[in-house]
């Protein structure tokens, strides 16, 4: 960094976070309405202009950062650190960043006016003239600041060169203020708790997710000590809005209409545990700045620069949005060959043989129900008709909480027909994981079995509701106005179908290859889970993967027990059946369920999920000899999700003597990347994790080596036997991580890459061997290890059922521990008994790998989905505890 | 590198009487250097000694005369007893050896502490050496060699290099100390485990400290003014070690477990009346359990050994279970048990 000594005689820091040298009293001749010609008012601000000045450098551009009610710019104190730190420095120049006390806010000037929100957005005018501000600036807005800091955005058109918002809201038409604002704005209660007490800016600051400190808290009252002092923060309540007859609301609504003319980028940061500033008006943000980048901050409130880290990004955001000048956009752009998902189903229309079947509970090949060629494609035209009466628009978000069969099937194609965005979140999730996931992703539209409906109106799921089935005639009335029910499925496909009887023949635009198709979320067995979108041309990219490497074709009849390939099915030309399980738990997969699916189309291929497999194979010896041969005629099975024992694998292929056993790895964000059969997975042997074996069709793989301490180095390699995070690049790559902009730029920090976050290594003959997670590596005095060699050495030995092996301590020094599920579990968990801890130090000493203590547990913490993937994080977080005299409780 | 010519130095080594002082100044003695030794009971060894007490500044002023370096052991070990004990030998014994030794134009100083000086009662995980904190550290021992670490690091110059090394939780065959009253306890079934015995402890074998010790004065040139915490680096619950000792010497482990909260709270109050009753001459030996010993035995404390081995340039040579085995053997072939 470049550096220019400071001033030696620097004041003491004033309040935590900030240097004396940033305050500034200016003086600015006013010019709104409320000031009499001529009145000059004081402006207290925080400006890092010396900072600016001591790095040599000119400034790339401006922050301009507006605080809410009630709070003052001390709000926006980590940017002004963060603006000349040496990575921002590096990563383009410093930034000027100028954080304003509002008047008679802050330490700004008492005005004694009732300053309204008109009045506001010409006050900010007024200094940034009086500042000289001069391009590039950017609008830096929190909670009414938001609306006051867009106010000012729309009139500077000529500075603007960006829109940061934090938790705000334009309190458009059509919207109620939220409950806490209402509450604030009664009579009885307005004067009371702004002013006369410091009631509201107690409630405010005890929003922060962890608590504030008490120091930081101090720092936020220091101004508002006396009623007299808070009268602005009284008056800004009372300048909400809350009819048209109210006096700001003209300003407000020409606020909320002008921001859609902006065209600068825009970056928002949300707390969505918000109790004002909710999601929605998230999403209402979003449908007046589509352009916006945005990352949710799971499990952050309303003061979300308190809660969370958002100078390095905002920075990191400046750096690539505003500064570079550069679109991100998109590889996506080089062309290949495109097919649209719904190809083949629209060139199958006339074709009467069957296209989807689904199995009825203890069904045979009698009790199911089917759909032809032609009739899949007329209903997928006939709902999406439907759909779009409604008003279902391209590009809106469609939840769609149906269990996989013909039904959901007809509504993903239908959805994709308009170019509305399917958002497919299991329940396997767990009902808390799918409220977060359908918060997060924030659909326009639910459509949801009874059960997600009850659960929507239960936990507020946002989304018009449309249910999956009718209701019957006595009870409709009643559960679609206890359930909010705009529509059902059954209804709209009736409407789609009156249309195209009565002779308009719907048309449809075909979408943008490159439009948002998809978000389908990760597993969540590491922290919540993730949206990842997906575009149309990656949908079909992993389509044609599938097809090109499992010579699936037109005429393949595909036993669908696995949901996010089985979707495909349409789109593959294969016949596709659902087999009768709760899918919900694929481990209720029987082997007479599976083999009358197979019976009904006459099954060449099987998608199944490890869990299922093993129930079929559990389940195997009541197969009649009619069930047996019909699974003699698969010849492909595959088995994706997790990896699967090589002893499991030979059963299976005792049922289907005839068929290749496919076990393909990949992840939400690419399925699949690499696969191996069963006879490879023999060849390869035991090694150091599980061999996966090699890219698939169109995919490859690369490995960024990791150094002692844990940090990956961006310089891919496919050299064998070297460890690292394993790096993917695919035509079926996800597009993006949906409303997790620091996350999808951690994702994609090296360059053409996507980064997944498990560690593995290439071997000679070119496959690939995944090692764990890259949280899961443990950083020991003896270098970076993975866990998976270790454990599975520990898992040969007799008494042990699982084991896991998670680091302790800092890394760099931390201590190898063990935990180990026996046979018979233990009854509550503790050290491991002498003998056993004895053998199970040797078997990992075999692998090299040290042990400091060996812990048995009653049951391993699992996420909910594969009821496989072992929580590292979470059991190393228990093991550290309980192993620093803590009590064992419960991972 | 200053191992080579540190050979044939004249070293004094205070405290080599016990376990760690002996096995230091035979390790020194093995390297050919000129050993003396100062303690208070006469001893028969391989090399010259003398006997005294630091407290007598003119013993300290002989001990030091003619000597080219100093490792500095002796101290009041002991969970209990009056502070002004621990002052008038961990402190003021200290700085009297350090005023004589800069007198004596003596070069290097090793004063080895204990990482109980950084110790403030709650865990350590994998954490490098804290500053000594005399204030806070943890009963009187650890107090007082806090603060004589402080005024011996505080002396160090170019002309009299002192370092001080830290090893935790020293153990080995003939370790009166640890070894001895957890086997002795057990034997007696008086030795419970805290919370399990799951607290992860780092420990020391003796010959791996005497050597770590070694490796300070001759490393001086890296090590001096600082403080290193020294261990084997390989953390285990602390009701394994005891298991594994007990083993070794062919007791019972321990049977049963009390809460950590429990015996810290016990301790705080058994001390008290041993220290009154041991004022009185009522009792002569330890109690059985103090606030100290169970804050020791009920919360983690292991270290970051990565800066100690290379400034010392050094890693242990005995592991924990060749330890353990060398402690079997020992007990295997010694003749008449003293207990």
């Amino acid at each position: 960094m470049v550096g220019v000594s400071l001033p030696a005689t620097e004041f003491p820091d004033p309040w935590p976070g900030v240097k004396a040298r940033w305050r500034r009293m200016v003086s600015v001749p006013s010019t709104a309405a409320v000031d009499a010609p001529g009145t000059r008012r004081e402006w207290h601000l925080l400006d890092n202009a010396q900072d600016v000045a001591a790095t040599g450098m000119e400034p790339v551009g401006t922050l301009f950062c507006i605080h809410g009610n009630p709070t003052w710019s001390y709000l926006w104190r980590t940017l002004l650190a963060e603006a000349t730190s040496p990575a921002t420095v590096a990563a383009g120049g410093p930034w000027r960043v100028v954080a304003v006390d509002q008047l008679d806010m802050g330490f700004s000037e008492r005005t004694g006016t009732f300053r309204r929100l008109a009045d506001r957005i010409t006050d900010l005018g007024d200094l940034s003239d009086a500042l000289e501000l001069s391009g590039p600036v950017v609008s830096v807005g929190h909670d009414w600041g938001g609306i006051i800091s867009l106010g000012w955005a729309t009139r500077h058109r000529e500075l603007l060169a960006g829109v940061v918002l934090t938790n705000t809201a334009v309190h458009p038409a059509g919207f109620s203020l939220p409950p806490a604002l209402k509450l604030a704005l009664h009579p009885a209660v307005h004067s009371w708790g702004t002013t006369a007490t410091p009631a509201f800016l107690s409630i405010t600051h005890g929003l922060a997710q962890p608590a504030l400190s008490d120091d930081v808290r101090a720092a936020f009252m220091a101004p508002y000590a006396s009623p007299s002092r808070r009268v602005g923060v009284g008056n800004f309540v009372a300048d909400i809005p809350a009819t048209e007859s109210h006096p700001s609301w003209a300003a407000l609504d020409a606020v909320s209409t002008d921001i859609s003319t902006l065209e600068v980028p825009v970056l928002m940061f949300w707390g969505p545990k918000d109790p004002v500033f909710s999601d929605r008006y998230l999403r209402d943000l979003l449908t007046r700045m589509p352009q916006a980048d945005v990352h949710r901050f799971e499990g952050a409130s309303h003061l979300v620069q308190e809660d969370r880290d958002i100078a390095v990004p905002t920075f990191a955001w400046l750096a690539q949005r505003v500064s570079a000048h550069s679109t991100t956009e998109n590889a996506d752009r080089v062309q290949q060959d495109y097919v649209p998902m719904l190809s083949e189903l629209d060139s199958r229309r006339a074709d009467t043989s069957v296209a989807v079947v689904d199995m009825l509970p203890d069904g045979t090949a009698t009790t199911s129900w089917t759909l032809s060629w032609a009739e899949l494609a007329r209903d997928v035209d006939d709902l999406a008709a439907g759909l779009r009466e409604l008003g279902v628009r391209s590009g809106d978000r469609i939840s769609l909480l149906v269990p996989p069969g013909i039904k959901l099937t007809t509504l993903i194609y239908a959805c994709l027909r308009l170019g509305a965005i399917i958002v497919v979140a299991d329940a396997g999730l767990g009902t808390r994981g799918l409220g977060r996931a359908i918060k997060g992703a924030g659909p326009n539209y639910l459509i949801g079995i009874d059960k997600a409906l009850a659960g929507a109106r239960l936990y507020n799921w946002p989304g018009i509701k449309i249910a999956a089935e009718d209701f019957n005639a006595s009870t409709a009335a009643a559960s679609k106005k206890l359930l909010n029910i705009t529509a059902t499925i059954p209804e709209l496909m009736a409407n789609g179908r009156a249309l195209h009887l009565a002779g308009n023949r719907p048309s449809f635009t075909a979408p943008d290859p490159d439009s948002d198709a998809a978000v389908l979320f990760t597993s969540g067995s590491t922290g919540p889970a993730k949206g990842v979108m997906y575009t149309h041309r990656r949908l079909a990219a992993m389509r044609d993967t599938l097809k090109t490497t499992y010579s699936l074709k037109a005429g393949t009849a595909l036993v669908a027990g696995f949901a996010p390939f089985a979707l495909l099915g349409p789109a593959l030309g294969a016949t596709t059946v659902t087999p009768d399980m709760d899918v919900t738990a694929p481990s209720t997969l029987t082997a007479q369920a599976l083999a009358n699916a197979a019976v009904a189309i006459d099954a060449t291929v099987v998608f199944a999920s490890p869990a299922a497999l093993v129930n079929v194979v559990a389940t195997a010896a009541g197969l009649s000899p009619a069930q047996r041969k019909a699974l003699t005629a698969v010849e492909l099975v595959l088995s994706a999700g997790a990896p699967l024992a090589e002893q499991l694998l030979h059963q299976v292929q005792e049922l289907a003597p005839n068929a290749a056993l496919h076990t393909p790895y990949g992840m939400t964000e690419a399925l699949p990347v690499t696969d191996i059969d069963l006879a490879g997975i023999s060849a390869a042997g035991a090694g150091n994790g599980v061999c996966v074996g090699t890219p698939v069709s169109g995919a490859s793989v690369a490995i960024a080596p990791i150094n002692d301490d844990g940090a990956v180095r961006p310089e891919p390699t496919t050299e064998a036997e070297v460890s690292g995070e394993i790096l993917v690049r695919a035509p079926h790559v996800k597009a993006r991580y949906d409303r997790l902009w620091i996350t999808e730029q951690h994702s994609t920090s090296i360059d053409g890459w996507h980064r997944s976050g498990d560690i593995g290594h290439l071997d000679a003959e070119g496959r690939l061997w995944v090692e764990g997670r890259m949280e899961h590596i443990l950083c020991t005095t003896d270098g970076v290890r993975t866990p998976v060699a270790a454990e599975q050495a520990i898992e040969l030995l007799g008494d042990v059922a699982r084991a896991a092996v998670v680091g302790v301590g800092p890394a760099g020094t931390q201590s190898a521990v063990a935990i180990v599920e026996t046979v018979p579990p233990v009854r509550s968990a503790g050290l491991a008994p002498a003998s056993l801890a004895a053998a199970v130090r040797a078997a990992a000493k075999k692998t090299g790998l040290s042990l400091a203590a060996v812990v048995a547990i009653d049951a391993m913490p699992v996420d909910v989905r594969h009821n496989s993937k072992i929580d590292r994080a979470k059991l190393s977080r228990w093991a550290a505890r309980m192993l620093s005299g803590g009590k064992p409780g419960r991972p | 590198m200053s191992g080579a010519e540190a050979i044939g130095r004249r070293i004094l080594v205070t405290g080599a009487s016990g376990l760690l002082g002996k096995a230091v100044a035979q390790l020194l003695h093995d390297r050919g250097h000129s050993v003396l030794t100062l303690q208070r009971r006469a001893v028969q060894q391989d090399w010259e000694s003398m006997q005294g007490s630091m407290a007598d500044p003119d013993v300290a002023a002989r001990a030091v005369h003619g000597v080219d370096a100093v490792i500095h052991l002796a101290a009041k070990v002991s969970f209990t007893g009056e502070w002004s004990d621990f002052v008038a030998t961990n402190i003021v014994g200290t700085r009297q050896l350090l005023t004589a030794a800069q007198r004596a134009g003596v070069r290097d100083f090793v004063f080895v502490s204990s990482p109980s000086v950084a110790h403030l009662g709650s865990s350590i995980v994998g954490a490098g050496a804290g500053a000594a904190s005399p204030d806070f550290a943890r009963g009187h021992y650890a107090r007082s060699k806090a603060a004589a670490e402080e005024i011996a690091l505080a002396q160090d110059s170019p002309a009299f290099r002192v370092t001080a090394i830290r090893p935790h939780v020293v153990w080995g065959p003939g370790d009166t100390q640890l070894v001895q009253r957890i086997v002795e306890r057990s034997r007696a079934g008086r030795l419970p485990l805290l919370d399990g015995g799951r607290a992860l402890i780092d420990t020391t074998y003796v010959d791996n400290a005497a050597e770590a010790i070694v490796r300070g004065l001759e490393r001086m040139d890296y090590a001096h003014g600082q403080a290193l915490v020294v261990t084997n680096g390989e953390p285990r619950p602390v009701g394994e070690l005891i298991a594994g000792i007990c083993a070794a010497a062919g007791v019972p482990a321990p049977a049963y477990s009390v809460p950590g909260w429990l015996a810290r709270g016990a301790g705080t109050a058994i001390e008290k009346v041993w220290t009154a009753a041991g004022t009185r001459g009522w009792v002569h030996d330890e109690p059985p359990m103090t606030r100290f010993l169970a804050e020791q035995l009920s919360t983690a404390h292991w270290f970051d050994q990565r800066h100690t081995q290379a400034v010392l340039d050094w890693k242990p040579a005995v592991s924990l279970d060749e330890g353990l085995a060398r402690l079997a053997e020992y007990y295997q072939h010694r003749d008449s048990p003293k207990f």
